[in-house]
């Protein structure tokens, strides 16, 4: 079933977060950020047993000419990892939302996502970024 | 160089535009009294040009050097054979006058130079990626070391032995001790094998930095020591000669991750230490952490085929302070000369360099001691360098003796550790022939020591 991208909360530096109702949050770079960072070239997760805090570095994403950092949105440890994801970017950008999810965290207070946008704010976001 | 002249005319516009009386009150203002000099520099009266020249002649033959005497020097700068064409093409206008050219500027000249220097560094190693070269061999080496501890996720220690250069160390050292790493140094032992070595690697253990062949001329047991970090998940980064490799194993052949040299050996003059090339290669997987410049082939737009600097995200002006390494630039022309050289030589020719190395320095050796006075102090094989040691004691003097002949006879270990006060390292190159050698054998034989000056 494909994710819902309204359902979805978002962060300023571009990452969604899906949070489930057992406390896991599913993470990923939107759509937008993949179209502006173009032609993806690599991209380094952490490990899993991580501990993140919101805003905390968890990766980065590298295109031809510049390299992007990937925040964590919320607090927690990083319980999974998309192995496959490096050496299939060009499936992340046509399926950022599915195929494209990059890490899940266990989340030490689910009501961060709280202090996320929801889909109607990230769009206001992108547009004016746009 | 150009002469380049300011008339009091000219000194006097520049002082006007930036509103001072004298440049004496420009250092006034900003360097404080007590550290000036006080007085004018030594430098004597101004001379004509015809006077200076020959001054200069007369101060530049008092200098002993590789052109002037035998060189028998060693210790990681080698006075090997450079055909003329390395001369020829390396000072051509469009390499020279841009030995290290940015982005904005890098011709498709330079580039094609950085890629075929890169193709071939990967042939003498034996890995798979080879950057645009470094600054020289030590800080390739520390670089290695630094790449190798990136790659290595959570570990800290790094081991390396006392056969690596003493100034490759230093550097290292001094790299290490300010980012949390730990430097384990295992002395080299009385029989030469790796076990010391091996048994220091641990689960801690990011990497290994060895030489092969080492400081003191040996060879080490490079795959014994490769199997063993790699069986720890530790990396090798193995120090190497590039001359050597026409006769040894390449260092990818033996197991070394990340392979590091001193470059100056192709087609480099001595030039009185530096500037020197850094060599650097490494296994495919590692190329992300490689630091420096690397150029790839493509092809452009209309299909004709073209190069261009690549993966320039690991670097200092995108990726800033958590760039692979602080090092951007390269020695363009240094890598020039040495591909030049190398494609002058080709493997045969490499081949056969090697080989007269390895057969000059075995005379040398047997040669120097026929004399009572001196030991080879390690036995077992060298490529192109051992350590002698002088029964008598008296180093320096014997060197002082033999550069009075005419030849640089070799390099004091003293130096380095005092423990080998009595020994000095011979480097033999292809250079030398028969009658040097000879020479360099009388010399130090015939040569007068402390002992018997004393006892007369």
């Amino acid at each position: 079933m494909a994710r819902d991208t309204s359902k979805l909360r978002y962060a300023e530096t571009h990452e969604w977060v899906d949070a489930g109702d057992d406390g896991v949050a599913t993470i990923g770079i939107s759509a937008f950020a993949i179209e502006q960072l173009n032609d993806l070239v690599y991209m380094d997760l952490p490990e899993v047993g991580k501990d993140v805090a919101v805003g905390d570095e968890i990766g980065e994403v590298e295109s031809v000419k510049a390299v992007s950092p990937l925040y964590s949105p919320v607090s927690g440890q990083v319980v999974e990892v998309h192995t496959e994801l490096p050496d299939n970017l060009d499936n992340l950008k046509e399926d950022p939302y599915e195929f494209g999810w990059i890490i899940k965290i266990k989340m030490t207070d689910a009501s961060e996502v709280e202090n996320l946008m929801d889909h109607a704010a990230y769009e206001k976001q992108c547009s004016e970024a746009g | 160089m150009a002469y380049l002249f300011h008339t009091d005319a000219d000194r006097a516009q520049m002082l006007a535009s930036i509103g001072a009386d004298s440049v004496q009150q420009i250092i006034d203002q900003q360097v404080p009294q007590d550290v000036q000099l006080q007085r004018s520099l030594n430098l004597g009266d101004a001379a004509g040009e015809l006077t200076l020249e020959s001054e200069m002649r007369r101060l530049a033959a008092q200098n002993s050097s590789a052109s002037s005497h035998a060189c028998f020097l060693g210790c990681g700068a080698y006075d090997h054979f450079i055909p003329a064409a390395v001369d020829e093409i390396a000072s051509r206008g469009e390499y020279y006058t841009s030995y290290t050219p940015y982005q904005a500027e890098v011709s498709q000249g330079n580039l094609q130079v950085m890629f075929e220097y890169e193709t071939l560094i990967t042939q003498i190693t034996g890995l798979a990626v080879s950057n645009a070269s470094l600054y020289d061999g030590g800080s390739a080496a520390t670089e290695g070391v630094l790449m190798a501890l990136a790659s290595v996720r959570n570990r800290e220690k790094v081991i390396t032995s006392e056969a690596v250069h003493p100034e490759y160390r230093d550097i290292l050292e001094a790299y290490l001790k300010n980012i949390g790493a730990t430097l384990v140094t295992v002395p080299v032992g009385d029989n030469g094998d790796s076990s010391a070595i091996i048994s220091a690697i641990d689960e801690q253990t990011a990497c290994v930095l060895i030489q092969h062949p080492n400081f003191l001329g040996r060879l080490e047991d490079v795959t014994a020591i490769a199997d063993a970090a790699h069986s720890k998940g530790a990396l090798l980064v193995q120090s190497f000669d590039p001359i050597s490799t026409g006769l040894l194993k390449r260092p990818g052949d033996l197991g070394a991750d990340i392979a590091v040299a001193e470059g100056q050996c192709l087609g480099n003059p001595l030039q009185y230490g530096g500037p020197y090339l850094g060599i650097m290669a490494c296994r495919e997987d590692l190329v992300r952490r490689l630091p420096g410049r690397i150029a790839g082939q493509t092809t452009d737009r209309r299909g004709n085929r073209c190069w261009v600097l690549t993966l320039q995200t690991r670097e200092q002006h995108i990726r800033r302070e958590k760039a692979t390494s602080n090092i951007c630039s390269n020695q363009t022309l240094l890598a020039l000369r040495a591909t030049v050289y190398l494609s002058l030589l080709g493997p045969e020719g490499l081949r056969e360099t090697a080989s007269h190395c390895l057969r000059k320095a075995d005379y040398a050796k047997r040669r120097i001691t026929a004399s009572d006075r001196f030991d080879i102090v390690h036995d077992g094989p060298v490529f192109k360098e051992f350590v002698v040691r002088d029964r008598s004691d008296d180093v320096d003097g014997l060197l002082r003796h033999a550069e009075s002949q005419g030849i640089l006879a070799g390099v004091a270990l003293g130096q380095f550790d005092p423990s080998m006060n009595d020994c000095f390292l011979v480097a033999v190159t292809e250079k030398r022939s028969r009658d040097d050698i000879d020479r360099l054998a009388a010399v130090l034989s015939d040569a007068p020591c402390r002992s018997a000056v004393a006892s007369a």
